[in-house]
């Protein structure tokens, strides 16, 4: 066992683990933020994207280790408060989810990829999305939603 | 995953001294190899020596007419390195292709060549520019470098520092994508080096990274990619799997060099 600090959507968490411990299994198991989803073994599905440093990775493909001193943003530092990232709300109003099992990674590349093209044009989207698979939608609205998220995001800033 | 130990040493020599002590320690470096084979239980290193952050690993400059690129340089850094871009876009294109935006933020061109899957993008650029591999105690030429699938003439506790690209008058890296996976069946780095000479660098064989000397040797006798088609490429250095037979990756193999070729021209 050892004692790992993190950083979390900028609160400083110490958590009390095995080396081994992947970054998702510390935000799941011991710091209870359960956004973020594990949905596969070969790291090839993104439900489990977050943000370390500022850039999208696979939280079940890093040790909680790899992480210390890092800066993690998940799912939950997104909303301020009762209020929706503009990402989240353009997901929610193009309907770009189902089961929702997928969201969370989605949404947290669709973030790292605003913050890497600006507006991205439709076919940019679906490149970058090329590590988050959806087994519901059949992706057009979450390219919908990507898109709008991103025009939001570009008028607030 | 079973149990280890973790350390990010702040120097190259502490690294260097860690593996010495222990046997069974083993560098991370981006990790997006080695934390799947990790959680698969199909290693068990006694603990991970993290050099991912060493700032000796981190640079990309030019050396005369080529470029060096650090070993723990990510394949998302490359892509948009503009001394990459600038001096060989092709090799920019490539890193910007490889796996997703996710496995781009940390996967290193270290930990890549260190592997050496053989359906891995970057041994195919580094074999067909003729480039050469810097470690901490050494230089290696690619043909040296590079020993069959999984396999490299690294020594045990030897660190791969930078990668040295000679500059190269065009090239082109094309893969045709397993449609599940998204990995590369068949890989192709096409190139015509600075002294005019062509090179055919594929991977995705299965055996390993290797050269289509037929192909080269026809090229530069200035006979068209028209005339490929007949160039002999030997079937032993494909193997077949559920994805593809052998033969099948040897049509795949000369379909995407013609593509390359013609794409450079
Ligand atoms: C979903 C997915 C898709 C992928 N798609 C592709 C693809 O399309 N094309 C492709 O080429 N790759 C692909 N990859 C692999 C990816 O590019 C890896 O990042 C890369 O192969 C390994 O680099 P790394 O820095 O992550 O190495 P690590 O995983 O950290 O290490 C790999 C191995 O190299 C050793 N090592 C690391 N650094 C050094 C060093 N400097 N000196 C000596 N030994 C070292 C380690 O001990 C380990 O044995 C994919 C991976 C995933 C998970
Ligand atoms: S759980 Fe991380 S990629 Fe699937
Ligand atoms: S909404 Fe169900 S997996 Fe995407």
């Amino acid at each position: 066992m050892s004692r790992i600090e993190l950083r979390v959507n900028g609160r400083n968490v110490e958590v009390e683990a095995d080396g081994r411990t992947l970054l998702t299994h510390a935000l799941r198991d011991h710091l209870r933020l359960t956004g973020t989803h594990i949905g596969c073994d070969t790291s090839q599905c993104g439900s489990c994207t977050v943000h370390v440093d500022g850039k999208a990775v696979k939280s079940c493909t890093i040790l909680a280790v790899q992480a210390a001193g890092c800066d993690i943003l998940t799912i939950e530092g997104l909303a301020s408060g009762r209020e929706l990232h503009p990402m989240q709300a353009a997901f929610n109003d193009f309907h770009g989810l189902q089961c929702g099992f997928c969201t969370p990674g989605m949404i947290m590349m669709a973030i790292d990829i605003v913050n890497r093209h600006g507006r991205p044009d439709e076919a940019t989207v679906r490149a970058e999305l090329e590590g988050n698979l959806c087994r519901c939608t059949g992706y057009h609205n979450i390219i919908k939603a990507v898109c709008a998220g991103a025009e939001r995001m570009g008028e607030m800033a | 995953m079973y149990d280890l130990g973790y350390s990010r040493p702040a120097t190259l020599a502490k690294a260097l001294e860690l593996l010495q002590q222990d046997d069974l320690a083993q560098l991370v470096s981006g990790g997006q190899t080695l934390m799947p084979v990790l959680r698969a239980r199909l290693a068990a290193p006694s603990q991970l020596v993290d050099i991912a952050r060493l700032d000796d690993l981190r640079q990309i400059c030019t050396i005369g007419a080529g470029i060096e690129i650090g070993a723990g340089m990510t394949h998302a850094e490359v892509a948009a390195s503009p001394v990459v871009r600038a001096h060989l876009p092709a090799l920019a294109a490539l890193a910007g292709g490889i796996g997703d935006a996710q496995i781009r933020h940390r996967g290193t061109i270290g930990g890549s060549i260190a592997n050496n899957d053989p359906a891995a993008c970057y041994p195919s650029a580094v074999l067909a520019l003729g480039a050469r591999v810097q470690t901490n105690l050494r230089m290696l030429d690619a043909e040296a470098f590079f020993a069959g699938m999984f396999a490299t003439a690294l020594e045990p506790g030897e660190i791969v520092t930078a990668v040295h690209f000679p500059a190269c008058a065009v090239a082109c890296y094309l893969k045709f994508r397993n449609p599940a996976s998204r990995f590369a069946l068949v890989g192709v780095f096409a190139a015509r080096l600075a002294s005019d000479e062509h090179r055919i660098a594929i991977i995705g064989g299965g055996n390993g990274v290797f050269r289509w000397h037929e192909a080269e040797r026809h090229l530069d006798r200035g006979a068209g990619v028209d005339g490929l088609d007949t160039v002999p490429l030997d079937l032993a250095n494909f193997t077949g799997d559920i994805h593809g037979s052998a033969d099948y990756r040897r049509h795949v193999a000369k379909v995407i060099t013609r593509r390359a070729l013609t794409q450079m021209a």
